[in-house]
């Protein structure tokens, strides 16, 4: 079930250069959204129309609360870096598919996410570590850390100045702490999700990458956002996935990157 | 006071005279989440050809100031597919008339404003007292060339379900297959009376805007047989990334709509009014009661919502309820009388 909520702004704290967390009241969405779904969050000024999709990063279904941490890419994150608290926030969610976490059950997960790829990241490792699975959660960043202490599992880190853990890239992290799994949950930029499809295929380790893609309904209904998928697919009898429908969630060999 | 708000389409009943734009909807289940679509004048699919299309890559879609462009290709997974899940879902979905040999539009009188969402639901629920009028379908139809368009139509001929035809000849984004076909009187004139010859249901050719003079195309269409027309397609635009220096599409080119072209379309609607006799169904920016209403007083019987649907699901309903409660306001007894008032 997808909802149009009116979310109450909680609290909206800047947690690292740019990047801003913010905790809304919003009940529907909360209680029935899981790890790797994502919200449209949609703009005041009616001049920017299309809505922005915000991964959840962490869902609180008892208290209703959500929250969502965003780096500010232009006009329409500035403005939600500017929330209050008791502000209200227009959202529709939750949407697009999530990591479906059954499939790590009495596995060895690895859970990856590169800058901004991070936030939908640590709600899944939450909830695997919830269920005592064994999860390393795999961090990526340019320079500056954040989330990185709210992991609640081993976490490795890399770094591309070298400022913090490994110097280099997430597989680079890996590689140095000689860290294997059997199932890959990751997100970020799609070099680093295209290098970890090419490890995970070389390795045969299950992997699911969420994707990123321009969209203007976020249902389903437009086909803005597709990616291209090695087979054809059900829905659109073509070689096209919807990113906000059929993923963003999607297996690494389903999708060409 | 009760009013009317049900229009007659080349002899298609419509309970109100708001439909969704092809497109923006797909064919409505997605938006079912959000809304009973019982609540339509009509649902319009998106664009079907026979056979499926891939559309282009992406980027296929950026925002501009109060709209957006696109450039989808036509992306449809073809006449089979649609007609076996698209056309099956709207017709488990959509009630039928309450009383299809038709009791005469001057019986009908429904949606009490202050009680639009009940009246809405009574004649969703066949209700004769409120019209009994069920939501209509408006098939899309697209084709690379007269054969496929003519293909695709003989192949709706056999569908119950699809009530009226809307022929895009005036997609920007696809070379064959749109905007080919729509900008040439003579040949707007040529396949207008093929299809019409092949077509089972009423046909509305889907007029572009990017012409010099789009009275003279609606005029065409007139000439060949049309038995509506509906415009306007979106007018084709570009962006430009700055700071990657890049085009904002793939596609480079893609179509504007959203409320930044709404006066062009008013304007448009306007002239093809007073261009032809066929009904002029008006789209183009459409986001309020207000905006719907000043196309119908330039001479729209009906209007279609489209982007607006992207910043708000229900935004279709708000126009509905918003027309219904202006009618009440201004004490106007018929939707009909406003047609073309100006
Ligand atoms: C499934 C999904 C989940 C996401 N989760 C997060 C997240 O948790 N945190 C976060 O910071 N960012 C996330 N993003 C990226 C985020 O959507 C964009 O940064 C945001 O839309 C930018 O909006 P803007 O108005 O600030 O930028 P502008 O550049 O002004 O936006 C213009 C238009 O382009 C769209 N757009 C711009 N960048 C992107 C992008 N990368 N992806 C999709 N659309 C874009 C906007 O939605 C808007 O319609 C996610 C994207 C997707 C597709
Ligand atoms: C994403 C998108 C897809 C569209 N696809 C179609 C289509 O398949 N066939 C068609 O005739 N028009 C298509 N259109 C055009 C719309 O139906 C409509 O004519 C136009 O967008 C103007 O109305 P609006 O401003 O209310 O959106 C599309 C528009 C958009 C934004
Ligand atoms: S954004 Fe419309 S189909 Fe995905």
């Amino acid at each position: 079930m997808k909802y149009r909520e009116k979310a109450t702004v909680l609290s909206c704290e800047e947690i690292g250069t740019g990047i801003f967390s913010l905790r809304l009241g919003a009940e529907q969405i909360a209680s029935s959204a899981s790890p790797g779904q994502f919200v449209s969050v949609y703009s005041r000024d009616s001049a920017r129309l299309l809505p922005r999709p915000i991964s959840v990063c962490e869902a609180d279904a008892e208290h209703g609360i959500l929250r969502l941490v965003f780096r500010i890419a232009g006009k329409g994150t500035r403005e939600f870096s500017r929330c209050r608290e008791g502000d209200q926030l227009d959202l529709a969610g939750p949407l697009g598919n999530g990591f479906d976490l059954s499939v790590a059950q009495g596995k060895r997960v690895f859970v990856i996410g590169g800058g901004i790829g991070i936030p939908p990241m640590l709600g899944t490792a939450k909830c695997l570590a919830a269920r005592g699975q064994n999860v390393t959660a795999v961090l990526g960043y340019r320079d500056e850390r954040f989330l990185a202490d709210e992991f609640p599992c081993r976490t490795v880190i890399a770094t591309e100045d070298g400022s913090c853990g490994t110097r280099g890239n997430v597989l680079d992290a890996i590689r140095e702490a000689q860290l294997d799994a059997d199932v890959i949950f990751a997100c970020g930029p799609t070099p680093m999700l295209r290098a970890i499809r090419q490890y995970s295929m070389d390795r045969r380790i299950l992997c699911w990458l969420s994707m990123e893609e321009k969209m203007a309904c976020g249902i389903g209904a437009c086909l803005s956002c597709v990616c291209r998928s090695t087979d054809i697919d059900a829905h659109s009898q073509v070689r096209n996935k919807r990113v906000c429908t059929e993923g963003p969630v999607f297996l690494a060999t389903e999708i060409e990157l | 006071m009760t009013h009317n708000m049900s229009v007659d389409i080349c002899g298609v009943k419509l309970k109100n005279p708001v439909m969704t734009a092809s497109g923006t909807f797909g064919s409505g289940a997605e938006f079912s989440e959000f809304f009973d679509l019982n609540r339509l004048g009509a649902v319009v699919t998106k664009g079907v050809a026979s056979v499926p299309w891939a559309g282009n890559p992406v980027p296929r879609i950026c925002e501009t100031p109060s709209g957006m462009l696109n450039a989808i290709g036509l992306q449809n997974p073809g006449f089979e597919v649609f007609a076996h899940r698209d056309l099956k879902f709207l017709s488990e979905t959509l009630l039928p008339d309450a009383d299809p040999a038709g009791s005469g539009l001057e019986d009908i009188a429904y949606a009490d404003a202050g009680n639009a969402a009940e009246a809405g639901a009574n004649a969703a629920a066949g209700n004769p007292a409120n019209g009994g009028i069920g939501t209509k379908v408006v098939v899309n139809v697209c084709g690379h060339s007269e054969e496929e368009y003519i293909d695709c139509v003989e192949k709706l001929a056999q569908e119950p379900r699809a009530d009226l035809l809307e022929i895009n000849i005036s997609c920007p984004n696809v070379r064959e297959g749109g905007i080919a076909f729509g900008t040439d009187p003579k040949g707007v004139e040529r396949i207008t009376a093929a299809i019409r010859k092949a077509a089972r249901q009423p046909v509305i050719m889907k007029l572009s805007p990017n012409v010099t003079s789009i009275a003279e195309i609606a005029r065409a269409a007139e000439a060949g047989g049309a038995d509506a027309v509906s415009l306007i397609n979106t007018l084709t635009g570009m962006k430009i990334d700055v700071e990657r220096r890049t085009f904002a599409l793939a596609n480079r080119t893609g179509g504007l709509s959203g409320p930044a072209i709404h006066p062009v379309a008013v304007r448009m609607v306007y002239e093809c009014a007073h261009a032809v006799r066929i009904p002029v169904i008006g789209m183009g920016g459409i986001q309020t009661a207000e905006d719907a209403l000043e196309m119908i007083l330039a001479g729209a019987c009906a209007v279609s919502v489209g982007t607006a649907s992207f910043h708000d699901q229900t935004a279709v309903l708000s126009v509905i309820d918003g027309i219904a409660d202006y009618l009440q306001r201004h004490r106007v007894p018929d939707i009909r009388d406003l047609v073309g008032c100006l």
